[in-house]
Parts: structure tokens; C-alpha cells; sequence
């Protein structure tokens, strides 16, 4: 089971999720239309460079827009949550030890107290993301039931983890619940709205550029994020 | 059931079409009309497939149901926070279910959605500012206006107001006649005050073209004449063109692009034929966004330019005060505390804030920003052609509290407010709430404060 989770499947898994990532990629590129979004993308395309790093730099900064500064709580969850959810996996030195073994190559890896740590944060702020969904009713009108369904599925690979880690009661069952669920996560990644993790620099990328070549970067600073 | 004979999927093009339009008071007829017009689900998904592409399948489908716009949008605030009144859920529920349904909808909820594209959002484009991903429910908002429009669901003014444009090449009934001749009625009105002041019709390469909001001939003329004071004033080599120079689009706010085409065409004639160097348009924000930001694109123009260089009135007048073509009395600057209201559609949505800040810094001793301000300020509360819907009257009046309390928080009771439409909504906010404020352009302004040479003062008999 393990060998074949951590073998075929996860090379299925990798396969899935890059090229998944790859298409969607291109599929909105080519899909982009000067004249239906009315922006005019190759003719003023460093304004539209411009605009776009604006629109995605001020966005990934914790704190860097009006939008992030206006709702403080929510943007330390999402950065808190955000953080643990790309590092840990990749920075690992349990996964790292894995993909030297399978492919030969493994990154710099975090300390384990650090890691666990990050875990932690992970669930914890998926918990409270959760308890902001069901208490304020401007977020509940606008959850689904898939909304909650793919906060499980990224949090799953974390709680599964970190039982595993700290071989809460059956270590086995543990192990491969992690395993299942990463890969579940990973591979619902490009085939689910979970697929922000591409669209949130594309979709930003397309508005920056919209700012930075038709709604008023040619002519004044670039839009105040 | 039918198409009706006032309410239909056919755009107004013929003078017939648009009087019997006009004989039915407050759109009664036309909106019992719609009740019984049927949806052409076929075609309504044939276009949703054409015009749909990844931007917005893509803001459609990765919105986080997060939440983080919610407090953008002035509606929601207006209305205590009515949850209905979040951007996502207002989009999702009415064009996010249009596609999920493949077009499949009646009657009863393209009516919804007409009442949500008209009645709860004025496409200020705020809460795309306020979305992690970008996600712009005024732009959605735009596009989904352009849907109910081809399936006749749209509210009986701006049904009016488009077939306008497509006859008049303007949003009210003034032919190429009546035009030239309020430019002339004004310069002669005026002259005696003003000696040697003209509104020079087609004059070819000329510095500047003029172009106006039909309203200005129609309803208030004087502003025009107000125009060409500045004009004379400051020097300035200008001309306005015999046709072309209505710069309006409220085939914009009714989602009629074809129309939309034709008249921002008709502008781009004049700009061709007269070959000035540059174009002004008055003090409004949406006739700007129409002509110089939109417009192109709807010509099909690939660089998203127009054929001349184009400038809103607000930055003529800041690069006027800078060069010292108009000067300020220092005695007659505002000394009241004054604030200024940024138009969505030529701040947030065209980056003129500084243009703005300068002319304050020149005009007024204490000018205090609205909070928020500049790209970030609210909707006046009246734009994306609300100000003219009978249908969404309580919503828009309710909306406008939202301007009410930022004005009222500045501590000035004077707003200036070079946009027709946030000019409007102010004006009715006061003939609403009564709070004491007043409101006005800078045309008047300006020509209450400028140092007039003496050579253009009228001589003494
Ligand atoms: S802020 Fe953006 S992602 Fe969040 S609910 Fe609103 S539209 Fe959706
Ligand atoms: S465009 Fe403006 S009015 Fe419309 S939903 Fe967004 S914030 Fe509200």
C-alpha cells in the first residue's frame, strides 16, 4: 500500500497536478480577449507589466492593501493559513527524504519543531476560517456546501500529518490517511476552485493590467492598492 | 408568451418607436409588458458561450466565497449590512446561476436579475479593489446588464435613453440644428459681459474640441457658456464640432453595446474630420469613461485609444491653473471648508486623482478629503444611470446615505462635484435628507474666482 501510494500514484498525483496547472494556465491566456475585457494588452504591454506587478506584489504583502489592512482578523487567518499550507509540505524533511529516494532530489528542509509548529497553524486557522463562515451571515449566505468540502480536503493532509507525526494511537493508519489525502489535495488543486492557487496571480495579473493599461496607469501613478 | 409592443427584445430605432416609448408615463404598459415576454433561452446561451471567456469563467468559478467585499460595496453598508448585498452573493445568484443553468432561466428570474443589475449595484467597480483575486462584480455586473438588455429586460428609461443615442447621437432628442444653435444663442448671451467671446462650431485644427453631455445644451445651457468663458479666458484655440460632440453613453448603462458603437463613433468622426490637437469633455465622469476609456474598444479600436488625445475637463483645469492660464484671485479662493467628491468613473476608473488635488490646492484655503478618498471613495450613489431609474427610486435614495455621512463627516458644507451624475445624486441626497449642504461644478467656481485680463473685461461706456 505505502509502496504504491508513494510510487505510482504519486507520480499519477505530480502528473496530474503540474499539468493540470500548465493548462489552466494556458487556457487563460488564450482566452483573454482585448476586446471583450476591453483592455488592449500587447500594444501597452510594459504599462500592462507594470500594472500587473503592482496588482500582484501589494496583494501578496500581508498588510500591503486597503482591502488587507480594512479586515486585520481575517487577513492574519488567511496569511497564517496560507503560509503553513505552501511551506510545510514542500520543506518537510519527511517529504524531502521521500523525493530523494524516488527521484533523486530534495530541498532545503525545515527544522522539525518549526514544521510542527506550521502544521499546527494550519489547522488552526482552517478551524477558525470555518467558524467564520457558519457566524457571520455575510460569509454563510455565500458558502456552499463545496466551500466546506475543500477546506476539508486542504486541511485534511495537516490533521492526518500531524497525528501521524506525534503517532496518535495507530501510526499506520495515520500514515496512509496523510498520504491519501495529499494527494487528494493536490490533485483537486487544479481541477477544483482550489485552482486560486494559480488564478489568484492569473486573475490578478489580467485586473493589474486592465489598471495599469486602460484605467488610468498611463496616465496617473498606477492604482493604490 | 410574446414579445409586448413596448417591451421587446427589438432596440428603439426609429422616431415612432421611441415617442410611443415616451407616451407611456413612468413605463407602466412597458412593465406589465414584460411580465408576459419570454426568455429565447437558445440565443441567450449562444451569446453567454461567445462573450463569456476565462476572465470571467474564471472569477466566477475561483470566488473564495471569502466575503472580503462585502463592506466595499455602498449598498451593503446603506442597507445594514443585508447580506443580499454582498457583491459575491449578488453576482452569484444572478449571473453565476445564468451559467450554471446554461441559459435555462423564465421570466421571473431575468426580472431578478434586472432588478439586481439596475437596482443593487451601480457598477462603481469598488469591490474589485476589495477582492483578494481581483474579482470585479462591476465589470460583471456590465457585461450581465449587455445579457438582460438583448433579452429586453431592462428598465423602461434606459431603453428610452439608448434608442436616443441610436436616433439623436445623443441621450436626449436635440438634432445638429438645435445644438448649433444653443452654441450661438450662448455666445451672444454672453458676449456684452465677455467681449469677443465665440463658440466656434467646426473649426478645423483647433488646440482643443469640446465636447459636452446633452444635457448642458438641453437643460443648462449656461454651462456651456461657462466652457467657453474658461476658454477665452485662458486663451485657448477651441472648437466644438456640429455633430459628434455629445461624449454621454447611457447605451452604456443599458448594456446596448451597438449602440454604444454608434455613438462613440460619431465622436471619433469629429476627432477625424476636425484634426484639433486634443479633446476636453466636460465636467462628467461617465461620458469620459464611455468615450475615452470604453469607447475604443467598443469601435474596435486595437491600441484602446481614441484618435486624439483625450483629456477630462479636470485635467484641462489643473494643467490651466499650473501654466498660469487661468489665475486665482488669492481674495476670492473658497475659505469654507469644502470637499470633493471623486467620480468613480474618472478617478477609480481612469487615475485623474491628482488632477483633482491640484485644482483644490489652487481654489480653496480648506479642502478636506472624504474618507475614503480618491480611487477608494464610494459611489456617489446615483451612477451607472440609477439616478434615472423610477423603478429603483427607494433603493437609490436609500443608497445615497452612504455620501450622505461621508460629506457630513468632512464637516464642509460644500461639495465640489465636477460630475453630472455624482452632481445629481448629491443634489438629491440634500432634497432628501435635508442636511444643508450644497453642491457645484467648477465652471462656476472657477469663474467667480479668476483674475480676468483687462483687455477681456467689457469696457466702460
Ligand atoms: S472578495 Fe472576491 S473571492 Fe471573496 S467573496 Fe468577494 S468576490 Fe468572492
Ligand atoms: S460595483 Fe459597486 S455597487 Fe456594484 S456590487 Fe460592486 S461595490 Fe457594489
Amino acid at each position: 500500500m505505502y509502496e504504491f501510494l508513494t510510487g505510482p500514484m504519486l507520480i499519477l498525483t505530480f502528473v496530474i497536478f503540474f499539468i493540470g496547472i500548465i493548462w489552466r494556465t494556458i487556457w487563460y491566456f488564450r482566452g483573454l480577449s482585448w476586446q471583450l475585457d476591453r483592455v488592449a494588452y500587447k500594444p501597452h504591454l510594459s504599462y500592462g507589466i507594470k500594472g500587473a506587478l503592482r496588482s500582484v506584489i501589494f496583494w501578496l504583502l500581508p498588510f500591503g492593501t486597503r482591502s488587507w489592512r480594512f479586515y486585520p482578523g481575517t487577513t492574519l487567518l488567511v496569511f497564517a493559513f496560507h503560509i503553513g499550507l505552501l511551506f510545510t509540505p514542500v520543506f518537510l524533511k519527511a517529504h524531502n527524504i521521500i523525493l530523494n529516494e524516488r527521484f533523486g532530489i530534495s530541498l532545503p528542509t525545515l527544522p522539525e519543531g518549526l514544521a510542527d509548529a506550521l502544521t499546527l497553524m494550519v489547522i488552526i486557522s482552517a478551524f477558525f476560517l470555518l467558524l467564520r463562515r457558519i457566524a457571520y451571515p455575510q460569509h454563510r449566505i455565500i458558502t456552499t456546501a463545496y466551500d466546506y468540502l475543500l477546506l476539508l480536503i486542504a486541511a485534511a493532509p495537516f490533521i492526518t500529518g500531524f497525528m501521524a507525526f506525534h503517532q496518535v494511537l495507530n501510526y499506520q493508519f495515520w500514515l496512509i490517511a496523510h498520504i491519501i489525502s495529499g494527494e487528494v489535495f493536490l490533485v483537486a488543486i487544479p481541477l477544483t476552485k482550489l485552482s486560486h492557487f494559480i488564478g489568484f496571480f492569473l486573475s490578478r495579473i489580467q485586473l493589474g493590467m486592465d489598471y495599469g493599461i486602460k484605467r488610468g496607469g498611463m496616465k496617473g501613478k498606477g492604482m493604490a492598492w | 408568451m410574446p414579445e409586448g409592443k413596448l417591451c421587446n427584445r427589438t432596440p428603439v430605432n426609429t422616431e415612432e418607436q421611441l415617442h410611443a416609448l415616451l407616451a407611456d408615463k413612468s413605463g407602466k404598459q412597458y412593465y406589465e409588458e414584460m411580465n408576459h415576454l419570454n426568455v429565447d433561452t437558445k440565443a441567450l446561451w449562444a451569446t453567454i458561450q461567445k462573450t463569456l471567456k476565462s476572465r470571467l469563467k474564471t472569477w466566477l468559478e475561483i470566488c473564495a466565497h471569502c466575503g472580503m467585499c462585502a463592506d466595499s460595496c455602498f449598498f451593503y453598508l446603506a442597507n445594514k449590512k443585508d447580506p443580499k448585498q454582498v457583491p459575491s452573493y449578488k453576482i452569484q445568484s444572478t449571473l453565476g446561476e445564468l451559467v450554471r443553468r446554461k441559459g435555462q432561466v423564465d421570466n421571473a428570474f431575468m426580472q431578478k436579475v434586472m432588478d439586481v443589475a439596475w437596482g443593487k449595484c451601480t457598477c462603481c467597480n469598488r469591490c474589485g479593489m476589495y477582492c483578494p483575486f481581483g474579482i470585479d462584480m462591476g465589470v460583471m455586473f456590465s457585461y450581465l446588464r449587455g445579457l438582460c438588455h438583448s433579452q429586453g429586460f431592462i428598465p423602461w428609461e434606459l431603453k428610452i435613453g439608448a434608442g436616443m443615442h441610436r436616433i439623436y447621437r445623443a441621450q436626449m432628442d436635440i438634432t445638429t440644428e438645435d445644438w448649433v444653435d444653443t452654441c450661438e444663442w450662448m455666445a451672444e448671451e454672453y458676449e456684452d459681459d465677455w467681449p469677443g467671446l465665440t463658440i466656434p462650431v467646426d473649426v478645423a485644427g483647433a488646440d482643443i474640441m469640446y465636447t459636452v453631455n446633452a444635457r448642458e445644451p438641453k437643460h443648462y445651457p449656461e454651462d456651456l457658456a461657462e466652457a467657453a468663458i474658461l476658454f477665452h479666458v485662458a486663451g485657448e484655440n477651441w472648437t466644438v464640432p456640429s455633430e459628434g460632440w455629445e461624449e454621454t453613453s447611457l447605451a452604456m448603462f443599458a448594456g446596448d453595446w451597438e449602440a454604444c458603437k454608434l455613438q462613440v463613433e460619431s465622436v471619433y468622426d469629429a476627432m477625424k474630420r476636425l484634426q484639433a490637437k486634443r479633446m476636453v469633455v466636460t465636467e462628467c465622469g461617465h461620458a469620459y469613461r464611455a468615450t475615452v476609456i470604453e469607447g475604443p474598444y467598443w469601435a474596435g479600436l486595437p491600441n484602446g485609444q481614441t484618435p486624439i488625445p483625450s483629456f477630462h475637463y479636470v485635467e484641462w483645469v489643473a494643467e490651466a491653473l499650473k501654466s498660469g492660464k487661468l489665475k486665482i484671485d488669492p481674495a476670492k479662493k473658497i475659505k469654507e471648508p469644502v470637499t470633493y467628491q471623486d467620480s468613480c468613473n474618472y478617478i477609480r476608473n481612469a487615475g485623474l486623482k491628482d488632477a483633482a488635488r491640484t485644482i483644490m490646492s489652487y481654489i480653496a484655503e480648506d479642502f478636506r478629503e472624504m474618507s475614503p478618498c480618491k480611487e477608494h471613495n464610494f459611489c456617489c450613489g446615483g451612477g451607472g444611470g440609477m439616478n434615472g431609474l423610477g423603478r429603483y427610486r427607494k433603493e437609490r435614495n436609500n443608497g445615497l446615505k452612504v455620501k450622505r455621512d461621508q460629506i457630513l463627516a468632512t464637516g464642509s458644507n460644500l461639495v465640489v462635484a465636477p460630475c453630472h451624475n455624482c452632481w445629481d445624486a448629491i443634489r438629491d441626497l440634500e432634497e432628501v435628507y435635508r442636511v444643508g449642504i450644497r453642491w457645484s461644478f467648477l465652471k462656476p467656481l472657477l469663474i467667480s474666482m479668476i483674475e480676468v485680463p483687462e483687455h477681456l473685461k467689457p469696457k466702460e461706456e
